[in-house]
């Protein structure tokens, strides 16, 4: 098709050189990005004394002390007491005996985490559903004020957010949203649905009106034409859009902190709670943190595949 | 199939008016073609029947139903649209059997499979069914494009411009196909074009549209041959009328408020040398092949007129002309009949 052949996609094929330089570029970027999070996960098999240990050690004996102490509390214990109790069941409780310490508990880790899997996941959800509803109606409606309206929405991005904590702090102390995973789920659209409503007008703007209208024609409502033609054309954007903002909710720490201290703590406030006899346990701050890395390193790749596809290329004829 | 009848339509814009005061009756099995340059208000019409716009004023009868104010979904209508034909996230046989799935026409997976199969076959892309729409040649598209229409018996089949996005050899064979089509389904058909071949060779009736008015309704020969102004007769004929001032000609028996004659390439006969009415030079002939476009520069004025290559006429020579029947125009544009008095 011709209108193909014309966009940038059509360049000249590069030559070995060229792709030589760039694939260099690349695995050093690659390296330079991936030195911390190497080092994260590596401490989180480390010993505590290896963690700290000057010069750090690149090479070191893999424990899974910084795993067991993520998930379990211990209390101390003299070596007569442990040595009157039977054989150690599991390997974490090994590695504790081995510091003359018993688990005592389940640590508060899972639960954070699972805290915020909820917060983050259902912001999102909550952020994207809303903002393809109001994308949409921006779009391809006459909305009234629709420029300042779009502006308003715009300006509660001006200023960082944690500049209103105080006002918000008051405001769901007095609402009781406090410490409660519906507030947080709240608080989070509230700061993602603007990103959510600009970044999918653009997305819905590109995706000609004739679609619908067709749909409309043969038959369908606006909401099923909205469904069935809309949706799946705005698969990139919503899956962008619900990137960005999984992106945020997962890692806000401010609000977390200053909002949440026990029933929905979230993990980043909870990680660096983490402290063991004689300051840091770094190799369970290591474990948590890579842990916490995992849901969003899975869903970035799984919508990544939606990212690429570009779906709505060379469907149009111009 | 049904008759559609649109009386005293109006639409505006904001301060646009984009259709004034239109009525025209399409007929069971009518093929009516609208004529008219870009923003002569002949997609707005179509978007009106359609149901994609409301009209300002006036009514919409499809069927003996006032569809007025009905949804799009509810007029019984199909559409074909200039571009962006197909639903690009859907197969061939997805696309042609969207409008059948709809909830409203509740039908069978099996009849849908079978419609869509007999469509395919009259549009000859069978082999295509399984390929994702954005993977066909343009002219695939629009075949699927009307095929989406032809799936369903609507009341009327609206069409945009169908063929103007494709090269001109396809053009020409999706026309056959349309009028054969549109032969054989006996369907009632609404359609959109600026281009005069498509208008003269597919329509039963032509409306040529100005400026959101129907200007004059009539078969294609109508149109031709007795238009009612200037700018109906510039729509049709290549090459376009040849509009002179009467001051520059005299001629015998005009009427006195004459001011333009309209003369085509039958309205005029063509001599070598100089004993005629007028007397012309050939500016320049251009060779199509068949026929010669040849350029006359005549009382300083310049007249475009086919002739035939056996003529033997080359640039420079002089020539003298007689018009034959020629169409007349007062100031406004407006036809004047010969020997009629107003």
């Amino acid at each position: 098709m011709n209108a193909r052949s014309s966009t940038a996609h059509s360049v000249v094929e590069p030559s070995l050189t060229s792709r030589r330089v760039a694939s260099v570029l690349v695995i050093v970027y690659a390296f330079v990005t991936l030195i911390p999070l190497f080092w994260i996960f590596a401490t989180g098999f480390k010993t505590p004394p290896d963690s700290i240990s000057y010069p750090p050690k690149v090479i070191f004996e893999p424990s899974l002390e910084g795993y067991c102490n993520l998930f379990t509390t211990r209390t101390r214990q003299t070596s007569e007491y442990i040595a009157q109790l039977g054989p150690p069941e599991g390997i974490c409780d090994e590695v504790t005996r081995r510091r003359e310490m018993v688990i005592a508990g389940t640590s508060n880790y899972a639960p954070r985490f699972i805290n915020s899997v909820i917060i983050a996941f259902g912001s999102t959800f909550l952020s994207v559903f809303l903002g393809v509803m109001a994308a949409y109606g921006f779009s391809r409606f006459k909305v009234p004020l629709k420029d300042d309206l779009l502006f308003f929405i715009l300006s509660t991005r001006m200023m960082p957010p944690i500049a209103v904590a105080i006002p918000i702090y008051l405001m769901y102390r007095e609402l009781g949203l406090s410490d409660t995973k519906l507030g947080m789920i709240l608080l989070y659209t509230a700061v993602n649905v603007s990103l959510a409503v600009w970044l999918l007008k653009g997305f819905i703007d590109e995706i000609p009106r004739e679609y619908e209208e067709a749909a409309m024609i043969d038959g369908y409502t606006r909401l099923q034409a909205f469904r069935k033609v809309v949706l799946p054309q705005a698969t990139t954007g919503i899956a962008a859009t619900a990137i960005f903002c999984l992106i945020f909710a997962w890692n806000e720490y401010a609000f977390a902190v200053l909002l949440t201290s026990g029933d929905a703590q979230t993990a980043p406030p909870f990680i660096p709670t983490i402290i063991g006899e004689g300051g840091m346990d770094w190799p369970a701050v290591g474990a948590g943190t890579t842990l916490f890395l995992i849901p969003i390193f899975i869903f970035t790749i799984l919508l990544r595949k939606h990212l690429l596809r570009g779906i709505t290329f060379g469907a149009v004829r111009k | 199939m049904a008759e559609v009848v649109l009386s005293h339509i109006s639409k505006k814009f904001g301060s646009v008016t984009a259709i004034s005061d239109v009525s025209l009756t399409i007929g069971n099995g009518e093929f009516i073609v609208l004529l008219g340059p870009t923003g002569a208000g002949k997609t707005t019409l179509l978007r009106l029947v359609a149901g994609l716009e409301t009209a300002d004023a006036g009514t919409i009868s499809i069927g003996g139903f006032d569809a007025t104010k009905s949804a799009p979904s509810s007029r019984d209508v199909a559409f074909v649209f200039q571009q962006y034909s197909l639903y690009p996230h859907l197969t061939v046989f997805e696309n042609l059997a969207f409008p059948l799935r709809s909830p409203i026409r509740n039908m069978s997976e099996k009849d849908i499979t079978a419609k869509v199969k007999e469509i395919a076959g009259l549009l000859r892309i069978e082999d295509k069914l399984q390929n994702r729409a954005t993977q066909l040649s343009g002219g695939q598209m629009q075949r699927v494009a009307i095929g989406r229409a032809l799936v369903r018996s609507p009341s009327i089949y609206l069409m945009d411009e169908p063929l103007s996005s494709l090269d001109a050899k396809l053009r020409g064979d999706l026309r056959v196909e349309l009028k054969r089509i549109q032969h054989v389904m006996g369907a009632t058909v609404l359609y959109v074009t600026h281009d005069q071949m498509e208008a003269m060779t597919l329509a039963t009736r032509i409306g040529v549209m100005k400026e959101g008015h129907l200007v004059q309704v009539g078969t294609p020969r109508e149109i031709y041959t007795d238009p009612v102004d200037l700018y109906v007769a510039s729509r049709l004929g290549t090459p376009s009328i040849n509009s002179l001032p009467s001051k520059d000609f005299q001629v015998a028996g005009i009427p006195d408020t004459v001011h333009t004659i309209g003369l085509r390439t039958e309205h005029l006969q063509i001599r070598k040398g100089k004993k005629g009415s007028f007397i012309g030079t050939v500016n320049y002939v251009e060779h199509l092949g068949d026929q010669d476009y040849l350029h006359i520069s005549i009382n300083g004025h310049e007249l475009v007129t086919l002739s035939n290559p056996d003529d033997g006429l080359s640039t420079g020579d002089e020539v003298s002309l007689e018009f034959v029947n020629a169409l007349y125009f007062d100031r406004a544009g407006n036809r004047v009949h010969r020997g009629k008095h107003p």
